[in-house]
């Protein structure tokens, strides 16, 4: 279980990556935390000939708040975010969940949403806030709403050309609240169900802004628009976190699997969305 | 690829493949074998090691990563002073059996308390969750990094 | 704690809980693990593994692979069968191919080897030989394996016309029926108990160095018995058995896995051979899950018959379980299913019958004891649940159902139905303990509020009773082989010794009880004594440890050669003090004159006076051997309780307390039993919640690498309290009854039954383990919870 040859670069600047991964072609790959790109080395499941580490490069570690959003470069860990004092909602309640503590400590949350796996959590967080992500290539940034970017399970819509220097998530001034609810089997172990809920109220105290996204029950991370339709308009009640819950139980698209039945997994989605709802509006009440 | 990676407080210099992973580099390159190799997976986390006083898994880092940075092994737990306070902790609460898993449990260890003084039961197992053991149940895995922690506090270590 | 201790903690004997000795370089990262080793001129193999579960090998072309820079040779099973290596025997009586040369039987199994002169390029070498598979259909289960018309895995084997491993059966048939035909009530359970993995954090492998000029073949393996895998490679290989030298360096966990002999050790070891360089193998993870020793999967289903106060009457069960392609249970009984038939548990009843049955299928070949003795945990499992289950069909309390049936303490020795006989224990009291600890009735006051709030609570009981020790020599072999083992004393001049074992630690520590041991019997200080085990070189013979035999049978042995040591001492101490040997008397640390405690000679000084001064015709040395050969198995037991809160919405269940109290008799090291049991009640909780191995429809393994195949973290990892009772063996000579098992053994029935406590009232009856969230989330709701 060892990884085949590669030519290796390490870039000192995002221009030099750019460049570098673009000469590679589609054979090529970035170098970011390594925590999925490694291990699908390793199982051979992923031969590039060419990687291109941008560990090195300076000032992408940056996790702020700025302009009514949330900037995370590409080189800020997973285990940077749960520490991080700027973060709050989903962002925050998610953090924690990330596979362990010893790859939350290499792995980025910016590789992580790059990678598009279907059961990674961080899409899921970022469908509900309604995130962006940056991309840079030869002829500068653009941002890329996340439902864009992710095009389907382990493809995003970068050009070969392009790498994501940073994810904006947006930050509301008003009363807000998010969280994340994770089945995992262990600690290490990719969701069975996940569910990522984002709320924000109107001065009336009704929900002014929904999001609902799942994780694992989808062929991609999905968000549950059904439910979040519902829930917009309304006050917050257990009523109507449970009709959104099944709300979102009907959107998903489980499997059945070694993880369980897909009859199951819908249940739980409807629990998790309704008790993520609650943890929400709980927390942009207070 | 040329490389310099300070192990342990020395530094050590090769030529490696870029595909080399880092575990193999320290076991087979500086022949430090107290840091294993359980999985193919990313998943056991016997292959811990600080890198910058980070603990993370060496088996899922290329050893060409490491260029320039400073890496800790159990083989530099010690001191001059003697054992690392989790080393003999680990050795009084009966923290290890087979003993394979224990470098990293002990070096994961060692950064938590450098980060935490006083570590809850709950706070331990969090931090030792990225790291399997077979043998202990973890009872006294537990026991003995809360062990450490306290005498570590009462050195004024930290 | 019970104190059993009759030695001052600087001799630290029997009792005191001494640290291990072996701790001292593990801590520093000293240990030596067999991938440490490295030898001059070391060549590394990498396996080609079948990628499908049934299919027939029609070519292999190594070419590619041999033009790998790096790649030295391509090992087929062509090249074996011209050495008469192709296939090797199990220790069931049955083969096991080494590498495939007609058919491959099973995902994973071996069918090439690439030697090259580094891993990395051994790797890339084996991604490159190509074999041409022809694919057959795959048999999953062992009722598809044995319906009528399944296509035969074994085609090879001579007089073998369908899919049927072996039929065992035990028991008085005719006193069962009768039972059951006029029982009460009967109650009957049908389940599965899931293949699983010992998977320890180091995988096995192999440094094999046979040098071609002096035919020495020096092996360095992972291996929990190494004599009896000398012997074995002797008869396999063909090689003289005084040039096989097998060293098991340090090893990182074993629970079974390092028992058998697997096709890797047979192929680097003829690499070796015929390269003339020594090669190395370490299996990859997925390689060690695929292919080595899984444990269990059997499908059982039990029944017993009961009077209408809960008192049972007989038991009949009827099993059937699923070996893999090839016939490799490593028991050494002369029973097919191992010692399944202690399944009557702890329980006074007079009639059983058990019928078995064992089936071929397209899966890696197996049934090693997992942290057991052979087959002993799905039969404990079978009889606890079957107890939960007529608890919950009688409306009896299971802990009241349990003390109305229990072997009574003036009934031991206690002859089963099944034919054990049982030496000793108190089971009311190790109960009655356990439940008091646990806050039995608040439990259940609490459990009756939770229902009305719709919250489910569950408390699970079981009180098992373990076989171990194999074992007599009439009953016990490996291939012929006696299941004795040996203990070798030498005592220096100077008074410290070496200790000589022929059973091998993987961490249970016995460089340290083994020491204390002696020191009970001699009076030498444990930490003056070296224990030297897993060189066959340096050792005497023995069978090896596993199925908890390393204290019942080695630690025997340790205390009768002891013992013989000091009646020698004795002598020379009687000369030394000028007295009659009937009148010297032992204390912890000194011989003395019977009635004058202050005429008296240490060991040391007997031991000086070994090699200096002896009594006429005695002979010079302290050193001695012992074979042990047990009288019988020893029995431990324990009583667990469990609390599990179980959520209805999603099926996730957490475990809220677990009291375990195990009965071990004399505790040697009370540190090291503790830390035993702790290991055990993980493997049981992981069993019984999400370690398992399952295969898709076309015999895919599903649990091939630690992403599927789970252990459970420090975080998912029950606090464990533990409690005990100490009743001795009598037959043992320090009455100790060996524990590195009974917690894997017991504990997984507690955990089920508690999940099962807490929607019996719902009507659920069973949930297969691993209980899954989703298990139980369908068994709620198809019961209409
Ligand atoms: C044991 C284990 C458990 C895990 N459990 C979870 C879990 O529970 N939930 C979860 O969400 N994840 C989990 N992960 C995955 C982990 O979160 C990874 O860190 C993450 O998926 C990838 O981030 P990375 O920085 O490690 O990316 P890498 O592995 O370096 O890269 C992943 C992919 O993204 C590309 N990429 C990386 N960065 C960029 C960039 N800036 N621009 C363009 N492309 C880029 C790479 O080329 C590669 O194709 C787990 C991983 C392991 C090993
Ligand atoms: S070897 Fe298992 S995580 Fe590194
Ligand atoms: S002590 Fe053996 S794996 Fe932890």
């Amino acid at each position: 279980m060892l990884p085949a040859r590669f030519d290796y670069v390490a870039a000192s600047s995002v221009e030099e990556a750019i460049a570098a991964k673009a000469e590679g072609g589609d054979e090529a790959r970035i170098l970011a935390g390594g925590q999925s790109l490694l291990p699908m080395m390793k199982l051979r499941f992923a031969t590039p000939s060419k990687l291109v580490d941008i560990n090195r490069i300076a000032g992408l570690d940056a996790i702020r708040s700025h302009n009514g959003h949330l900037h995370v470069g590409a080189l800020v860990r997973h285990a940077d975010i749960a520490a991080s004092g700027a973060v709050s909602g989903a962002v925050a309640s998610a953090a924690p969940w990330i596979a362990d503590p010893l790859v939350r400590n290499l792995g980025t949350m910016c590789g992580s949403v790059a990678h598009c796996d279907p059961e990674g959590d961080w899409n899921s967080v970022l469908l509900a806030t309604g995130a962006e992500v940056v991309a840079q290539g030869p002829s500068g940034r653009r941002t890329i709403d996340i439902g864009d970017f992710v095009q389907d399970f382990f493809t995003n819509s970068l050009a070969e050309d392009e790498m994501v220097v940073a994810l904006h998530i947006p930050v509301p001034s008003g009363r807000s609240g998010g969280s994340y609810q994770k089945l995992e089997r262990k600690v290490g172990d990719y969701a069975t169900v996940g569910v990522a809920t984002h709320l924000e109220l109107a001065d009336d105290g009704t929900i002014s802004a929904a999001g609902v996204a799942m994780t694992s029950v989808a062929p991609i991370n999905r968000k549950a628009t059904d439910a979040e339709a519902l829930l917009v308009g309304n006050a917050p009640s257990a009523e109507l976190f449970a009709e959104a819950g099944e709300a979102a139980a009907a959107a998903a698209d489980p499997r059945d699997d070694v993880r369980g039945s897909a009859r199951w997994k819908r249940r739980v989605v409807a629990a998790f969305t309704q008790r993520a709802l609650a943890a929400a509006a709980e927390q942009a009440q207070s | 690829m040329e490389i310099t990676i300070n192990i342990n407080g020395t530094d050590h210099t090769a030529d490696v493949e870029p595909r080399r992973l880092l575990v193999d580099h320290i076991r087979t390159g500086a022949g430090l074998t107290g840091t294993h190799i359980g999985c193919d997976t990313t998943s056991c986390g016997v292959c811990t090691v600080l890198v910058d006083g980070t603990p993370v898994k060496s088996c899922t880092m290329l050893a060409v990563q490491a260029d320039g940075r400073e890496v800790t092994t159990v083989e530099g737990l010690k001191s001059a002073d003697g054992l690392h306070p989790v080393q003999q902790a680990f050795s009084d609460e009966h923290g290890l059996q087979c003993g394979f898993c224990t470098p990293a449990m002990m070096l994961v260890g060692a950064a938590l308390i450098d980060e935490n003084p006083a570590p809850s039961d709950d706070e331990v197992r969090w931090a030792i969750s990225g790291n399997l053991c077979r043998c202990t149940g973890y009872m006294n895995i537990v026991k003995a990094i809360q062990a450490a922690a306290a005498a570590a506090s009462s050195n004024g270590d930290s | 704690m019970t104190d059993t201790t009759t030695t001052p903690p600087e001799i630290g004997g029997i009792g005191h809980s001494v640290k291990r000795v072996e701790d001292a370089r593990l801590i520093e990262g000293q240990g030596n693990f067999l991938d440490d080793i490295s030898l001059p001129g070391m060549l590394h193999m990498a396996l080609v593994r079948s990628p499908v579960a049934h299919a027939r090998i029609n070519g292999i072309d190594s070419d590619a692979a041999m033009a790998v820079d790096g790649v030295l040779a391509v090992v087929t099973g062509e090249l074996m069968a011209a050495h008469n290596l192709a296939w090797m025997p199990t220790l069931s009586g049955d083969t096991q191919a080494v590498l495939a040369t007609d058919k491959v039987r099973y995902q994973g199994q071996e069918v090439a080897a690439v030697i090259a002169t580094d891993p990395y390029a051994a790797a890339d070498g084996a991604e490159l030989v190509d074999v041409d598979y022809e694919m057959l259909d795959a048999i999953t289960t062992p009722q598809q394996s044995l319906a009528e018309g399944a296509e035969l895995i074994r085609d090879e084997k001579e007089g073998q016309t369908d899919n049927l491993a072996y039929t065992w059966e035990t028991g008085d048939e005719a006193a069962t029926e009768a039972a059951f035909a006029s029982a009460d009530r009967v109650v009957s359970l049908t389940t599965h108990y899931p293949r699983s993995h010992p998977s320890p954090l180091e995988t096995c492998g192999i440094v094999a160095d046979v040098n071609s000029v002096t035919g020495q073949a020096t092996i360095y393996m992972t291996s929990q018995a190494p004599h009896a895998h000398r012997t074995l490679f002797a008869l396999v290989a063909g090689l003289p058995e005084q040039n096989i030298r097998i060293i098991s360096p340090d090893i990182g966990g074993g629970f079974g896995n390092k028992v058998p002999i697997y096709p890797g050790y047979v192929v680097a070891t003829a690499a070796s051979l015929l390269i003339g360089q020594p090669v190395k193998w370490v299996e990859t993870r997925t390689g060690n899950l695929i292919s080595t020793g899984f444990g269990r999967d059997y499908y059982m289903t039990g029944e017993l018959a009961l009077t209408n106060e809960g008192r049972i009457q007989a038991m009949r069960v009827d099993m059937l379980s699923d070996q893999g392609a090839f016939y490799s249970d490593a028991q050494p009984t002369r029973y097919r299913a191992g010692l399944f038939h202690v399944c009557t548990g702890s329980y006074d009843f007079p009639h059983a019958h058990i019928k078995c049955r064992g089936a071929f299928t397209n899966k890696a070949p197996g049934g090693v004891a997992y942290r057991c003795s052979f087959r002993i945990t799905e039969a404990s499992y079978l009889i606890e649940r079957l107890m939960q289950t007529a608890a919950d069909e009688l409306g009896i309390d299971p802990a009241e159902l349990r003390l109305r049936n229990f072997i009574q303490p003036e009934q031991f020795p206690y002859e089963t139905a099944t034919g054990f006989v049982y030496d000793s224990g108190d089971y009311p009291t190790a109960l009655r303990k356990a439940l008091d600890a646990a806050g039995y009735e608040e439990l259940r006051a609490e459990q009756a509020a939770a229902r009305e709030e719709g919250r489910l609570v569950g408390i699970g009981i079981a009180h098992f009773t373990e076989a171990v020790g194999a074992g007599p020599a009439h009953t016990y072999d490996i291939a012929g082989l006696k299941m004795i083992d040996s203990a070798e004393l030498r005592v220096h001049p100077t008074g410290k010794a070496i200790l000589k074992l022929g059973v091998k630690t993987q961490g249970q520590g016995h460089e340290t009880t083994f020491a204390q041991i002696v020191a009970e019997e001699t009076g030498i200080p444990a930490t003056d004594i070296k224990v030297i085990h897993g060189d066959t070189d340096d050792t005497p013979y023995g069978l090896g440890t596993y199925a908890s035999r390393s204290t019942p049978v080695g630690g025997a042995a340790t205390a009768m050669v002891a013992r013989k040591i000091a009646d020698k001492a004795r002598h020379i101490a009687a000369h030394l003090l000028e007295a009659a040997p009937e009148d010297i008397e032992r204390s912890a640390d000194k011989f003395h004159v019977a009635g004058s405690p202050d005429q008296s000679v240490t060991i040391q000084d007997a031991a000086f006076a070994a090699y200096t001064n002896l009594p006429e015709g005695m002979e010079y040395g302290l050193e001695d051997v012992t074979y042990y050969n047990p009288p019988n198995l020893t029995f431990p037991y324990g009583s667990y309780v469990v609390v599990v809160d179980v959520d209805p919405d999603t099926g996730v269940w957490k475990v809220r307390r677990m009291v375990a109290l195990d009965d071990c008799g004399v505790r040697i090291n009370p540190m090291i039993v503790e830390g035993q049991i702790h290991g055990g009640l993980t493997e049981g909780f992981a069993m019984s919640s999400m370690q398992w191995i399952t295969f898709d429809d076309d015999g895919n393994c599903i649990g091939s690498n630690f992403m599927d195949y789970l252990i459970p973290t420090a975080w998912e990892t029950p606090r464990f309290e533990l409690l005990e009772t100490v009743t001795p063996s009598p037959h043992h000579p320090i009455g100790a009854k060996g524990i590195g098992e009974s917690a894997t053994v017991g504990s997984p029935a507690a955990f089920v039954n508690a999940v099962i406590d807490a929607v019996a009232h719902l009507g659920v009856r069973n949930i297969d383990m691993p209980v899954l969230p989703d298990r139980v989330w369908e068994a709620i709701d198809s019961a209409g919870g």
